[in-house]
C-alpha cells in the first residue's frame, strides 16, 4: 500500500477499497514503529489526524471527493496549522499552538487531505543537514548514520521511509531540493510567488517558497494543484489562472533543449555524483532531448550573495520572537533588556544566532551599501544570467548537491562547508525560478544522487513533464531504503 | 547678541481609515485592550502585511493638496528596534523613497494683537506612510507592564517640514494649518486628545549669517499650547546655554507640561541604528497617473484657494484665514452669503459690503458666542439661513447694528427667525424722516444752550445730540438718517 502513487491511493479511497481512517491509521502505526529511529516528525496528533480522516471518509461517501481527499500528508513544521503545535524546529516556539492555518494548510484542508503530522526541520529552516533542529537531528532512512539534508529533512526522510503518502517542504536556498536529493525522493520548489507564504514562518521572505515533496513527479503535480494559487493575504503572491500541473506529464520530450551550465560541472562535485548526473543526461538524450552548453557566469557568487541577503531578512523576521507575546520566555530575568537577551539567547540555537548576527551586521549603518546593496545588485546579475540561458534552452540540468548524504556531525564545526552543500541550488532562489530534484542513481556509498532540473518562470508543468518522462524510463524514484 | 530661531516639524497624522494599514483589524478608538489586535497586529509567526489602499489614497490626497510630488513608485522599509509594544520588532515605514515629496503650504501667522496676520510659505520635505505602534501601560499591573496592541498598525502619515519656521508662533500656525488641511480634505479626524495628530519639533538657534545650530528634537507634543510652550522653553534654554559659553548636544527631549520644561530622553550617542531595508513582504507602491487624477477630482476647494478668493472679494487676510480655519466654518460662511444673494458670481452684485458683513458677523459675534459656549460650528444653534435672514434686515436698514445684536442674542437662546424676533421685540428701526425730524427738533429745542455752544465751534457736542436723539427714539432711529438730519438742522 505504501508504494502506491497518490493517484492510486485516491482511486482506492474513492472506490472504497480502503477508508481514509484505515490509511491514516496505517501510516500512524508505521510512524510509531519507525519514527523513534528516524526522528522525522516533531509532532503527531493521531486524534486530530483521525478526525480529519473520518471527515474525509464522510466526504468520500458523498462522492464529492477531490484528488487528495482522505490522503495523509505530512506538513513541514514551518506551516502554522490551527490547533497544532507549530515549532519551526525551535525551542523558541516549543509551546506555540497556532490559532490559525497557513494558506497552504487551508488548501490541503479544503482538498480533504489528512494532516498526518508536523515534520522535523532545521531550526527556522536554517541548515542543510537537519542537525540544527531543537528536537534532535533527523536520520537518513538510507543510512541512519547520515543526514537527510535540510532544512526539509524531516519531510524528506518521512517520504523516503514511506511514513506518509507525500509531504510539504519549503525552500529558501535549496531546502526542498537538497534533502530530496539526499533522501532519494522528488521535490519541487515552484516559481517565487506561486504558493502563498501566508502562515509559513518566514526565514528570508524574498527567497522562501513552499513546495511539494513526494516519490514521483506525478505525485508532485497533484500536490501542486492543491498548494499553488493566488492568496490576497500575501502581497508577493502572484495573481494567475489556476492551472493543472499534470497536464503535460505525458508529452514526449523530443526536441527538448537541455542546458548544462559549465559552472555546475567544474571542480567541486563528487565524481560519483557527476557519474549519476551524466548517466541521467544520457538517458534524456535517448528520450529525444538535445544538449546545449550554457554559462551562468555569476552563479559562483550565489553563496556569498545568499549569505548576505538571507541573514539580513532573517535578522529582521526573527525579531518578533522576543518572549513578549508567545513562545519561549526565559524563566528568570531582570529588566526588559535582560528578558529579551535571555529569552533569545536561550530560545535560539547557534546557527540561528549566527545568521541573526550576520544579518544585523550587514544591515548596520556604514555596512549596508557594501553588503546588502551590493548583494542585491549581484542578485540581479545572477537572475539575468538565467534570462540569457533560457534563450538557448528549455530547462537547465545539473547536480542538486555536490555530494551524497554526509555523516551526522561531519560538517558540524564548519558552517562554510555546510553552506557549500547548497552551491547549486541557491542561484535558483535568488532568481525566483522554479527548481526540482529527482533521484538519478546512487553514489559510491550507495546513497541517492539527485538530478536538479531548473525551469523558466512558471514552467512547473513542463518541468514535471521532463521529470515524469525520465521516471517512466527509469526506476530510481521507486527504490526504497532497506529494512522498512 | 541676536539669535535666530530655526524650527522644523514632524507631524504624525493618523489616517481616517476604518481598518489598519496592513490588516483588516478595526482602528476605532477606545476599545477594550487587545480586542482590535488580529493575527497581524499580534505579529504571530507567519503572518504577512497587506497594504490598505485607503491609506494610500489619503496620502495621495495630501500630496495633491500641498502641490507635492507624488512618487509613481515608493518603497516600504523596515525600521528595526525592540520594544514590547512593537510586536514585529520592526516598524513598517518608508525611508529613502517616500510616497510624497516636495510640497508646500501657505500659512497665515497671526501677528501680536491677533487682528492681523502675515503670510508665509512652509516647504514640506516629505510625507510618508507608516504604521503606529501599540501602547505600553505601566500602571495597574503591580510592577509589570501591560501591552495594548489595539493601536498597533494604525495608519499614519508622517509629514516632515523643512526648517522654515522662525518662531513658536510660526510653528503653531504651520501645525494649525496642517491640522486644518488634513481634516479639510478628510484624511484625518484631527482629534489631538486621542493622538490622531501629534507633533515633534526640531529646534535650534543660531546667529544670522552663520550655519544652523545643533538641533534638539522635542517629541510627542499633542496640543498647540504645549507645542508653543515647549518651543519657547527650548529656545530660551538653548540661547542661555550658548550665551553661558556652553554647546548644544544633538538630543531627543521630552516636554513636561507640569514643569513647562524639556528634559533629555536620549542623546545622539545612544541613538538606535534602525537598520532600515526594503520590506521584502511588500511590493513597491506604484501610483498611476490615472489613480492620481481620479483622486484629484474628489478634492474640495482648498483653504488657501478659498482664502485667496475671499481676499479678492474684499476680505482682509486675517478674516479670510479665520473663515477658512475649518471647512465647516467656510461652508457656513458661504451658506450665509448665499442667502443674501443666491447667485454666487462676482457680477451678481453680492458685493463687497455684503461679503464683509457676513465675515464680520461670523468672525465676530458668532465666533465669540461659540467660544463662550464651548461649541464648534457644527453645533451652532443658529443656522446659516437664520443668520442670513438677520443680515438681510441689517442690509435693508430694518434693524440697526445694536438692534441686530439683540436679535442675535434672542435667536441664539430661543431660536426663531429674524423678522419674528424684530417684531416681537419692537426692534424695527425708524427710517421715517418725518418722525426722526420731529425727534431732532424736540431735542434741539430742549437744549438751546448746547446748540449755541455747538454753533460757536464746540463740534464735539454733535455726539451729545446723536445720543439724546437715539435715546428719545428708544434706539430705533436709523443712525445714518439721524446723523444726516441732525447735521442739516445744526449746520444748515
Amino acid at each position: 500500500m505504501f508504494e502506491s502513487s497518490l493517484k492510486q491511493l485516491g482511486d482506492a479511497l474513492r472506490a472504497k477499497k480502503i477508508s481514509s481512517v484505515e490509511l491514516t491509521q496505517f501510516y500512524l502505526d508505521r510512524i510509531a514503529r519507525l519514527n523513534p529511529e528516524l526522528n522525522a516528525y516533531i509532532t503527531l496528533n493521531p486524534e486530530m489526524s483521525l478526525a480529519q480522516a473520518k471527515a474525509a471518509d464522510a466526504r468520500l461517501a458523498t462522492g464529492q471527493a477531490d484528488a487528495l481527499t482522505g490522503i495523509p500528508i505530512a506538513q513541514k513544521d514551518i506551516f502554522c496549522a490551527k490547533g497544532w503545535l507549530t515549532t519551526c524546529g525551535s525551542k523558541m516556539l516549543h509551546n506555540f499552538v497556532s490559532p490559525y492555518d497557513a494558506h497552504v494548510i487551508t488548501q490541503f484542508n479544503q482538498a480533504g487531505a489528512v494532516n498526518l503530522g508536523k515534520t522535523n526541520m532545521d531550526e527556522f529552516a536554517m541548515g542543510s543537514s537537519n542537525e540544527t533542529s531543537h528536537f534532535g537531528p533527523v536520520k537518513n532512512p538510507w543510512d541512519t548514520a547520515r543526514v537527510p539534508g535540510g532544512s526539509s529533512g524531516g519531510t524528506a526522510a518521512a517520504v523516503a521511509a514511506r511514513l506518509c503518502a507525500a509531504a510539504t517542504g519549503t525552500d529558501t536556498g535549496g531546502s526542498i531540493r537538497q534533502p530530496a536529493a539526499l533522501c532519494g525522493i522528488s521535490g519541487l520548489k515552484p516559481t517565487y510567488g506561486v504558493c502563498s507564504r501566508y502562515g509559513m514562518i518566514a526565514f528570508a521572505s524574498s527567497l522562501d517558497q513552499a513546495g511539494p515533496m513526494g516519490r514521483s513527479a506525478e505525485d508532485l503535480a497533484l500536490l501542486m494543484n492543491v498548494m499553488a494559487g493566488f492568496d490576497e493575504r500575501d502581497s508577493t503572491s502572484l495573481q494567475r489562472d489556476k492551472e493543472d500541473y499534470g497536464r503535460d506529464l505525458d508529452k514526449p520530450l523530443s526536441g527538448l533543449r537541455i542546458g548544462l551550465p559549465r559552472e555546475f560541472f567544474a571542480a567541486g562535485m563528487g565524481s560519483d555524483v557527476a557519474r549519476a548526473v551524466e548517466d541521467a543526461i544520457t538517458e534524456y538524450k535517448k528520450l529525444g532531448a538535445t544538449i546545449v552548453d550554457i554559462s551562468l557566469p555569476n552563479s559562483k557568487l550565489s553563496v556569498p550573495v545568499y549569505y548576505v541577503l538571507a541573514p539580513a531578512e532573517a535578522s529582521s523576521n526573527l525579531s518578533r520572537f522576543d518572549g513578549v507575546r508567545y513562545g519561549y520566555r526565559a524563566p528568570e530575568y531582570g529588566d526588559l533588556t535582560d528578558m529579551y537577551e535571555k529569552s533569545r539567547a536561550q530560545g535560539f540555537g547557534d546557527e540561528v544566532k549566527r545568521r541573526i548576527m550576520i544579518g544585523t551586521y550587514v544591515l548596520s549603518h556604514g555596512y549596508y551599501d557594501a553588503y546588502y546593496i551590493k548583494a542585491q545588485r549581484i542578485r540581479r546579475l545572477i537572475a539575468q544570467d538565467f534570462v540569457e540561458a533560457f534563450k538557448q534552452c528549455d530547462v537547465i540540468m545539473g547536480p542538486t548537491s555536490p555530494s551524497t548524504a554526509f555523516k551526522l556531525g561531519e560538517k558540524g564545526d564548519d558552517p562554510v562547508q555546510m553552506y557549500l552543500s547548497d552551491i547549486y541550488t541557491i542561484a535558483v532562489n535568488l532568481a525566483g525560478l522554479p527548481g526540482m530534484s529527482i533521484p538519478c542513481g546512487f553514489g559510491d556509498n550507495a546513497m541517492p544522487v539527485g538530478l536538479q532540473i531548473i525551469g523558466n518562470y512558471f514552467d512547473e508543468a513542463r518541468m514535471l513533464n521532463v521529470a515524469h518522462q525520465y521516471q517512466r524510463a527509469t526506476d530510481w524514484h521507486s527504490r526504497a531504503p532497506q529494512g522498512l | 547678541m541676536t539669535w535666530e530661531i530655526v524650527i522644523g516639524l514632524e507631524i504624525h497624522s493618523q489616517l481616517s481609515t476604518n481598518t489598519k494599514i496592513f490588516s483588516g483589524a478595526s482602528t476605532a478608538f477606545g476599545a477594550e485592550p487587545n480586542t482590535q489586535a488580529d493575527a497581524v497586529s499580534l505579529a504571530l509567526p507567519g503572518v504577512l502585511p497587506v497594504l490598505n489602499k485607503g491609506a494610500v489614497e489619503r496620502a495621495i490626497k495630501f500630496g495633491l493638496a500641498t502641490g507635492a510630488h507624488i512618487a509613481p513608485r515608493s518603497v516600504f522599509a523596515r525600521k528595526n528596534y525592540f520594544y514590547p509594544d512593537l510586536p514585529k520588532g520592526y516598524q513598517i515605514s518608508q525611508f529613502d523613497l517616500p510616497v510624497v515629496g516636495n510640497g508646500q503650504i501657505v500659512i497665515q501667522v497671526p501677528a501680536q494683537g491677533k487682528q492681523t496676520a502675515y503670510e508665509k510659505t512652509v516647504r514640506i520635505t516629505r510625507a510618508h506612510l507608516e504604521e503606529d505602534a501599540g501602547k505600553s501601560l505601566h500602571e495597574d499591573f503591580h510592577g509589570m507592564t501591560g501591552i495594548d496592541l489595539n493601536r498597533a498598525g494604525t495608519p499614519l502619515l508622517e509629514i516632515v517640514s523643512e526648517p522654515d519656521m522662525r518662531s513658536a508662533a510660526e510653528a503653531v500656525a504651520y501645525a494649525k494649518a496642517l491640522h486644518t488641511l488634513v481634516q479639510w480634505i478628510g484624511i484625518c479626524d484631527g482629534n489631538m486628545q486621542e493622538g490622531s495628530f501629534r507633533c515633534d519639533a526640531n529646534v535650534s538657534v543660531h546667529q544670522p549669517g552663520t550655519p544652523f545650530g545643533t538641533r534638539r528634537e522635542i517629541k510627542n507634543l499633542n496640543s498647540f499650547r504645549f507645542l508653543e510652550q515647549a518651543i519657547n522653553y527650548e529656545v530660551q534654554w538653548q540661547i542661555a546655554t550658548l550665551e553661558d559659553g556652553g554647546t548644544i548636544q544633538q538630543a531627543t527631549v521630552l516636554f513636561d507640561p507640569d514643569t513647562g520644561e524639556t528634559r533629555v530622553m536620549r542623546t545622539k550617542e545612544d541613538a538606535h541604528d534602525y537598520r532600515y531595508f526594503p520590506d521584502p513582504d511588500l511590493l513597491p507602491l506604484e501610483i498611476s497617473e490615472e489613480w492620481k487624477q481620479q483622486i484629484a477630482t474628489t478634492l474640495p476647494e482648498l483653504p488657501h484657494t478659498k482664502q485667496a478668493r475671499y481676499q479678492t472679494q474684499g476680505l482682509s487676510a486675517y478674516d479670510a484665514s479665520v473663515l477658512t480655519s475649518s471647512r465647516e466654518i467656510a461652508d457656513f460662511f458661504e451658506a450665509v452669503l448665499a442667502t443674501l444673494s443666491p447667485d454666487p458670481s462676482p457680477a451678481s452684485g453680492r458685493g463687497e459690503q455684503a461679503t464683509k458683513m457676513c465675515a464680520n458677523w461670523i468672525a465676530g459675534e458668532l465666533s465669540a458666542q461659540l467660544n463662550r459656549d464651548g461649541l464648534d460650528i457644527a453645533q451652532c444653534p443658529i443656522s446659516a439661513q437664520q443668520l442670513g435672514g438677520l443680515l438681510k434686515r441689517i442690509a435693508d436698514n430694518t434693524v440697526s447694528n445694536s438692534g441686530a445684536k439683540e436679535v442675535f442674542r434672542v435667536m441664539w437662546a430661543e431660536g426663531g427667525d429674524a423678522d419674528a424676533i424684530i417684531d416681537a421685540k419692537g426692534l424695527k428701526q425708524v427710517s421715517d424722516s418725518g418722525a426722526i425730524e420731529k425727534i431732532v427738533d424736540d431735542i434741539l429745542a430742549a437744549n438751546a444752550d448746547k446748540v449755541a455752544e455747538y454753533r460757536s465751534g464746540k463740534d464735539k457736542l454733535f455726539g451729545f445730540f446723536v445720543g439724546q436723539a437715539m435715546k428719545a427714539s428708544q434706539g430705533k432711529a436709523n443712525p445714518a438718517q439721524l446723523n444726516e438730519i441732525l447735521k442739516q438742522k445744526l449746520d444748515g
